[in-house]
């Protein structure tokens, strides 16, 4: 007699497939890491001979280019009631460095 | 009847009772989708921007020095370069020239630094991939290549003509999308800057054990300055993509209330239909446990597939779809954004996470309304 396939084998094959496919992204980002290697060497290579201190995400105001080098007051720097308005400043916390209360 | 088979059973009934009601399921599993896929694109960007900042910056200068005036950086004198150098356990101390540029004719922001090897090529510039030309013809906007000539206003308002002698490479895009390269001479006849002043000094220690202690002798030393440690620079990558940070925060709020919406909805009540599925189970002999079984398949089910899609669409749009959502929210009225994709710094610990906090908390949700509706009278159910 022909046996039925039934639904809940159908869901455990569709369980064990999601899992194969998890572990296949891993292996995936594994890959893809591996092949990222050199171009991530040749690349910190650039920033060592240029001296770079900070990566260009943020190119609209100077705090949020370098924000590593931005000083405590950058933000307000037109005058004191000038509200920091640049929308990447609301992405960009300000570094650890500066929020420290004996900061330099 | 082994466990295995009630468990089969119980599974055929929670996929068929989830089949008679298509629509709803899917536009639950579709939402829930979204928003799992909102949460890891935020942890995958996230981790994988911190990690590739941190293996990239360790290569930034040792230490910084910058010399403040009125709680602003302001250039450093030579004077004070000579001084740090001469301070026991400092290696070199590089002198350093470097600006921001506002480009009106194309409205981007550049960073025009001197780079030594251009000294005695006056006239040329070596830029980064993401640096613009204004077309002349067609008034608009495209990269500069090499050999093209990029016009600059000097701040004596006189136009410098920069040849462009090469360009960095693109796959250092994401640090290098605005340098402008060019000779100590040209810099200061763009900026106007004073002979004998610099912008920063990069300094290169002997043994990094002692960094803290250069850095206090040379604050005792020159009290305007501020010394930056490669140390700083890594962590105010940690800072900016905490989860504290805005990027984080914002998105993982949206979706993390949506989300409780959605658990809310199933956590307040079930359907009339639902409570008479269950009314009937009940009055046909299923107990209470087998019916809290059913729901938690279902919640299983529903869970997973939107998980699964959630993660592969994340996956897909941070890492090969370089994150267009986020490119809004990161560029801001920037006109220069580096064109990157990220090398996938993803791990099952983080998978794990993501499926704690969305999996978990949808299954409860689904499970005590019909726990309930499962403890009180069939008949009285099936009434209502």
């Amino acid at each position: 007699m022909r046996r039925l396939i039934r639904k809940s084998d159908i869901f455990l094959a569709y369980v064990l497939l999601q899992a194969a496919a998890l572990g296949l992204m891993l292996v995936d980002a594994a890959v893809r890491r591996s092949l990222a290697e050199p171009v991530l060497r040749q690349r910190a290579e650039v920033v060592r001979v240029l001296g770079l201190t900070d990566l260009a995400l943020f190119t609209e105001a100077r705090y949020t280019r370098n924000p590593s080098l931005a000083d405590r007051h950058s933000p307000f720097q037109e005058h004191p009631l000038s509200l920091e308005h640049f929308p990447s400043g609301s992405v960009v916390s300000p570094p650890s460095h500066l929020t420290l209360p004996a900061g330099r | 009847m082994s466990l295995i088979e009630k468990h089969r059973n119980i599974i055929d009934y929670t996929l068929s009772s989830l089949g008679r009601r298509k629509g709803k399921t899917f536009a639950v599993c579709l939402v829930y989708s979204f928003i799992i896929f909102l949460l890891a694109s935020v942890v995958f960007f996230t981790q994988a921007i911190k990690r590739e900042a941190d293996l990239l910056l360790r290569e930034a200068p040792e230490m910084t020095v910058q010399r403040l005036e009125a709680g602003r950086q302001t250039t450093v004198p030579a004077a004070y370069a000579d001084g740090i150098g001469r301070i026991r356990g400092v290696q070199s101390v590089q002198k350093r020239l470097w600006g921001y540029y506002f480009d009106s004719l194309t409205g981007a922001n550049y960073t025009v630094m001197v780079n030594a090897s251009l000294n005695g090529r006056e006239g040329q510039a070596i830029v980064g991939s993401g640096v613009l030309l204004r077309g002349a013809a067609e008034g608009e906007s495209r990269k500069i290549q090499a050999g093209d000539s990029l016009p600059v206003k000097t701040y004596r308002g006189e136009a410098l003509m920069l040849k462009v002698a090469g360009i960095l490479p693109f796959a250092s895009e994401l640090e290098t999308a605005d340098l402008i390269q060019v000779s100590e001479r040209d810099y200061r006849d763009i900026f106007n800057a004073e002979a004998g002043r610099y912008t920063d000094l990069a300094l290169q220690v002997r043994n990094r054990k002692e960094l803290a202690t250069i850095a206090t002798k040379i604050v005792r030393q020159y009290p305007d300055t501020r010394p930056i440690l490669r140390e700083d620079i890594l962590r105010t990558y940690d800072a900016i993509f905490d989860w504290r940070g805005g990027l984080s925060i914002m998105t993982m709020a949206g979706a993390l209330f949506a989300f409780i919406i959605l658990a809310w909805d199933k956590a307040t009540g079930l359907s009339a239909e639902e409570k008479k599925e269950i009314g009937i189970l009940k009055a046909i002999g299923w107990e209470t446990g087998d019916i809290l079984q059913v729901k938690f398949w279902e919640g299983v089910s529903v869970s997973l597939t939107s998980f699964s899609i959630g993660i592969f669409a994340a996956y897909l749009h941070v890492f090969v779809g370089s994150s267009l959502l986020f490119e809004p929210v990161l560029k801001g009225w920037s006109v220069l954004y580096p064109d990157f994709r990220l090398t996938p710094h993803i791990d099952a610990y983080q998978l794990v996470s993501l499926l704690f906090i969305t999996v978990l908390p949808y299954t409860v949700a689904t499970i005590i309304p019909s726990w309930r509706s499962a403890t009180i009278d069939p008949d009285s159910v099936m009434r209502a």
